[in-house]
């Protein structure tokens, strides 16, 4: 179960300004039902320039509807300048906060209401102009480097909480990851980021692998009682030996996966793939 | 309407509340009777003996003998054991049979068989038709010269589909190929009688059945070779070590008694509940569906879609009137994507996101099923007004 905050049950419950305006001065809609969240948001403008009203119709989970119910609240009485500079982090906030999860919810309602903004402007989108990233989603490039930069976003996890790219088939997660780097590194040497790896000779690999598991892995293992040796690497491929109170750890499998190799993927290379040699 | 004044529990392939009769049953170990079974002294000799009828109880309703009986943690412990030992013990044979719908703790292990072993192995995931039934041709058709296991559910834990086990299991024994099905949803629903039938491994858990959760049993028949998942001690015949966990063992061998007893309270009156509920459902409610063979079907569980509506927000305003039940949709998963079963009938994302499981138990009751009938209308109703889809496609 969700830890939902009263905020968010509240609007969830009882939404406010359920509906469509009809002959809106602007229409907003986002999402579809294969995704499992839509938001169609319509608006209506009084003769000074300010939202006079607002309504929405959502599909989709309770922090969905919640986010929708909170940002038409938000949005009545701003002009549309004001309302532009909604961000979804503010929609987030007004809830008292939404599960990491569930961020993409407020993210939604934040492109609804750039969308509909666009439409009573007769502009196009920018983000629809973007390269596809994510197809299971629908996720364009443009939509990412925002949300890494708005959010501050330092993972590939966290890029799926708020986008949901990446969340369905996984194809994208290394493209996800490249654009990433690109961009948490702009101005820094990305060049020599992402390059050096894949220059590395054998040798180096193997240097740089032994002093990962020295210096990180082996004393972390060793507080358990158990030990890793290095057997041979092939390509990407890290052949291992776990010893000690490894070998008989039923846990022994996901240590190697969920800590050894991501550690060694985070240290020497990221496409690494580590597997156990059993004597 | 009444509203009844406990909770509405309506999802029990998810955990079932621990009989009355199970946790009194139990009491003694926790307390009194602390020793370890494998002492020499009397506090072994009491407890020793608790669970030699615990282990009967068990076998009894399997129609198995007690020492095919292997005592593990859980449901998915159970799995690994029986597919690992497979894999171990007919180490020339690389190739798995199972279906596109297994739980995870099957699913999720013969996917990473590779890595988890490091062998390399070829998995046939067989598809399921719409309805979730198998078909029994491509079936025979997977098995081959290298197949070293079957592994197939009894019963599926999402739509309640029953598949048909004795006579998959009989040609796998004709191919020489060990058989091994997780029962986990269907012991103590429907009957079973092993005696009968080729199955070599079959996996149930304590918490499905009015047990405690934290036991499970693998049945191991007779003559199969069979490799310890858990090495350790001489417990459970040398074939899992650790010591018995035995107040849980006490409660699971109650609980299979209580289920041989209640077995056909199980199949009628629970059935013509479970019947009442989906029909009052489908005829109340228009643009819903049900996910699942009419009758091949555990006679506990109905799976439903009610379109253009999302089964999380679904669910929280159950939980508004205390029903409880449970969802295939990707909200509630924590993952993106709708369930992966429904997902492999090939149900419409327009219908997987709006599931809703009901699955009933000999607890449940008449009064109850007509306050959900009262209640579920107008929830549906209500979101979809708020649905942006709704209006559009009807």
């Amino acid at each position: 179960m969700w830890e939902y905050t009263n905020k968010v049950q509240q609007h969830f419950l009882h939404p406010k300004n359920v509906g469509e305006i009809e002959n809106p001065d602007g229409t907003g809609e986002v999402g579809s039902l294969a995704c499992g969240d839509a938001l169609k948001l319509t608006f209506k403008l009084d003769d000074k320039g300010v939202i006079s009203d607002a309504k929405f119709k959502t599909f989709g989970c309770a922090s969905a509807i919640a986010s929708s119910s909170v940002l038409t609240e938000m949005i009545i009485g701003m002009t549309l300048d004001e309302a532009a500079k909604v961000t979804n982090e503010d929609i987030a906030d007004r809830l008292g906060g939404l599960p990491k999860e569930k961020m993409h919810c407020s993210v939604m309602g934040r492109e609804a209401l750039e969308s509909a903004i666009a439409n009573h402007k007769g502009l196009k989108l920018p983000m629809a102009e973007g390269e596809v990233v994510c197809e299971c989603f629908g996720v364009t490039d443009f939509e990412i480097i925002r949300a890494i930069k708005e959010s501050n976003l330092h993972s590939v996890e966290e890029i799926t909480n708020f986008t949901k790219a990446g969340g369905g088939c996984g194809k994208c997660l290394d493209r996800l990851r490249e654009i990433l780097v690109d961009t948490v590194h702009q101005g820094v040497d990305i060049k020599n980021m992402v390059e050096q790896p894949k220059r590395m000779t054998a040798l180096q690999k193997i240097k740089k692998i032994e002093e990962a598991l020295e210096r990180e892995i082996r004393p972390t293992l060793r507080m358990d009682g158990g030990d890793i040796e290095l057997v041979d690497v092939d390509g990407d491929f890290v052949m291992v030996s776990l010893r000690g109170a490894c070998t008989s750890c039923s846990k022994s499998q996901t240590t190697l996966k969920e800590y050894v190799e991501k550690k060694l993927r985070e240290l020497v290379l990221d496409s690494l793939i580590v597997e156990e040699i059993k004597k | 309407m009444m509203r009844p004044e406990a909770a509405i529990y309506m999802d029990n392939n998810a955990t079932t509340r621990v009989a009355p009769e199970v946790l009194e049953a139990m009491m003694p170990y926790l307390r009194d009777y602390y020793g370890n079974p494998s002492s020499m002294h009397r506090f072994g000799g009491q407890v020793g003996a608790a669970v030699t009828k615990a282990r009967r109880q068990v076998a009894d309703l399997l129609g198995a003998a007690p020492e095919e009986i292997v005592f593990t943690s859980c449901g998915t412990e159970s799995d690994s054991t029986a597919i690992f030992s497979a894999l171990q013990s007919l180490s020339d044979k690389r190739h798995i049979v199972t279906t596109r719908v297994e739980h995870p703790a099957v699913k999720n292990l013969c996917e990473n068989l590779d890595t988890l072993t490091g062998h390399k192995h070829r998995l046939t995931r067989l598809m399921v038709a719409a309805d979730g039934t198998l078909d029994l041709k491509k079936y025979e058709e997977a098995l081959a010269d290298d197949t070293a296991i079957v592994s197939i559910m009894w019963a599926n834990n999402e739509t309640g589909v029953i598949f048909p086990i004795a006579e998959m299991a009989r040609m796998a024994k004709e191919r020489g190929i060990l058989f091994h099905t997780d029962a986990v949803q269907a012991v103590g629903k429907i009957p079973i009688n092993l005696k009968e039938m080729s199955v070599d491994f079959l996996s149930l858990s304590g918490h499905k059945l009015h047990g405690p959760k934290g036991v499970g049993v693998l049945y191991v028949r007779r003559g199969t070779p069979f490799v310890p998942f858990l090495v350790g001690g001489h417990q459970e015949n040398g074939r899992r070590g650790g010591t018995e966990n035995v107040a849980s063992i006490v409660g699971l061998g109650r609980a299979c008694a209580l289920a041989a007893e209640k077995m056909a309270e199980e199949n009628s009156r629970v059935k013509a509940l479970r019947d009442k509920l989906e029909e009052g459902l489908l005829t109340s409610i228009p643009h819903s569906m049900l996910n699942g063979h009419k009758t091949k079907r555990l006679p506990n569980t109905a799976n439903i879609s009610f379109e253009y509506v999302e089964g999380e927000a679904i669910l929280l305003h159950m939980d508004q009137f205390d029903i409880c039940a449970s969802s295939g949709s990707a909200c509630t998963s924590g993952s993106l994507e709708p369930s992966h079963v429904l997902r492999a009938m090939g149900v419409p994302f327009t219908a997987a996101h709006g599931s809703i499981r009901f699955s009933l138990s000999i607890y449940n009751t008449e009064n109850e099923i007509d306050f959900v009938l009262e209640k579920m209308p107008p929830i549906i109703a209500g979101l979809r007004e708020m649905s942006p889809f709704w209006k559009a496609e009807k």
